[in-house]
């Protein structure tokens, strides 16, 4: 069968994709064929968050994007958040907030948290544990997740307050 | 080149004219489940979906008193106003499924195609009457989605054919879905309900998910709570509210599986009605 030539818009860049399989998901396309690993995947069902990506502005899981599909539609990974060295707010706090343990589902939070503050400024607990549903975490029992994300909240209110 | 990002409903059913045996991506939530797990290899055309504008539009008809919503109009559309607002019961059954990854992709034609017992949007439509329309390269045709739902993942839609619209009616009354899984978030329906109260009409209207081959309407239910409401005070005595639960658990079909019991589906099935029925006519006052 001959493969898939087709070419993504990731992080600002066109990518060209050779010889993938009809089928094959967008998270395996950006891991293994452009080499961007931020995206981990686990449970390859939609379940567990940590592959999660922004495909045309809106907050998926790569693992059940048919990356032929996403031919035309910009995709942003957590490797397009920011440069190495200089951590977004979300990736600083969750650092500082012990928010990451072992780490394999921080990527997909980090992009999950940035798209909730993006669209909810000031959530309430409630509101964080129902938006981060999508993002299952092992080890940190979430407590510490929640803290950073509302120290996020709390500094960008913070700091838009205190701009003229 | 095999995978098709048509832009137009037009350009779609071309392609299914020439390839009747296409694969139709849509937000690919169960799909992809399917293809990452291996059951599903697509060896020839696959057509994508989401670059069809048309699909992702939705629109109020106040002149026919009816939503009509394209078939890729996902759950995070369907959450927010006014379609939340024209169709409270679908917005609930819409903030049930998955998460917020699961329902920036998911769309409601989506959930009709493949048909799952479990289907969230399904017992909402089954509920409100809503009619199906289906488009291929020889025309248009409409049909109740009672209809087109034949069995377990199993639709009516035939090769060539594309799920365009849902057009359900705007009803004045209360509506709700209620939904039981092991948890609150991330959760395959383990049995679900959704009641539409029709004030106009003077009917209600019930329909079961996850415990059936697929969605069970309850006419016997919904005639006896129908009968049993004081419809200028809108509210039903007690006892009315138990049998309606009684009655639905009657009409149940469900089966014993990895995710519960036979017994259990049809127990809650009728707890989850009844819930609904008091939330919808209960009298105010709380036993102590």
């Amino acid at each position: 069968m001959s493969g898939e030539h087709f070419t993504l818009h990731v992080n600002g860049a066109d990518r060209e994709v050779r010889d993938s399989w009809l089928g094959e998901s967008l998270l395996d396309v950006l891991r293994d064929r452009l080499g961007l690993v931020g995206a981990k995947g686990a449970c390859e069902q939609g379940e567990c968050g940590s592959c999660s990506v922004l495909v045309d502005g809106s907050l998926v899981c790569s693992c059940l994007v048919m990356a032929a599909a996403a031919v035309g539609r910009p995709i942003v990974t957590v490797e397009g958040l920011a440069t190495p060295g200089a951590p977004t707010d979300v990736q600083q706090l969750f650092v500082d907030a012990g928010a990451v343990q072992c780490g394999f589902c921080t990527p997909g939070l980090v992009m999950a948290v940035h798209d909730l503050l993006d669209r909810v400024a000031q959530p309430t607990e409630t509101q964080i544990r129902e938006e981060l549903a999508g993002n299952v975490c092992r080890c940190t029992g979430y407590g510490r997740i929640i803290d950073a994300v509302r120290q996020v909240a709390v500094a960008r209110r913070d700091r838009t307050g205190s701009a003229p | 080149m095999p995978a098709y990002v048509p832009t137009t409903v037009e350009e779609v059913t071309r392609l299914l004219a020439e390839f009747p045996d296409a694969v139709l991506l849509a937000g690919g939530t169960d799909m992809m489940v399917e293809i990452n797990d291996g059951r599903l290899r697509p060896a020839g055309v696959v057509v994508a979906l989401d670059a069809v504008a048309q699909l992702r539009s939705w629109r109020h008809e106040p002149a026919s008193g009816t939503l009509v919503i394209g078939a890729g109009v996902t759950y995070t559309e369907l959450l927010r106003d006014p379609p939340a607002m024209l169709a409270p019961a679908l917005a609930e059954a819409s903030r049930t499924v998955g998460s917020p990854q699961i329902r920036n992709a998911g769309t409601l034609g989506g959930n009709l195609a493949t048909c799952s017992p479990a289907g969230d949007g399904l017992p909402v439509l089954a509920a409100l009457d809503a009619t199906v329309t289906l488009a291929s390269a020889a025309g248009r045709r409409e049909l109740p989605v009672t209809e087109f739902m034949v069995g377990v993942k199993r639709t009516a839609r035939e090769p060539g054919e594309l799920i365009t619209e849902i057009t359900v009616p705007v009803v004045d009354g209360w509506q709700g879905y209620a939904k039981v899984g092991v948890r609150n978030a991330m959760v395959i329906a383990v049995a679900t309900a959704c009641l539409v109260v029709d004030r106009a009409g003077r009917t209600v209207r019930l329909a079961l998910g996850s415990v059936g081959p697929t969605i069970l309407r309850c006419p016997d239910a919904e005639s006896s709570l129908a009968e049993a409401i004081d419809w200028e005070t809108m509210t039903a005595e007690p006892d009315a509210l138990s049998r309606f639960g009684e009655l639905a658990s009657a009409a149940s079909r469900p089966i014993t599986d990895h995710r519960s019991t036979a017994e259990y589906r049809r127990h809650a099935v009728g707890v989850l009605s009844a819930r609904l029925a008091r939330r919808a006519v209960g009298r105010t006052e709380v036993a102590a």
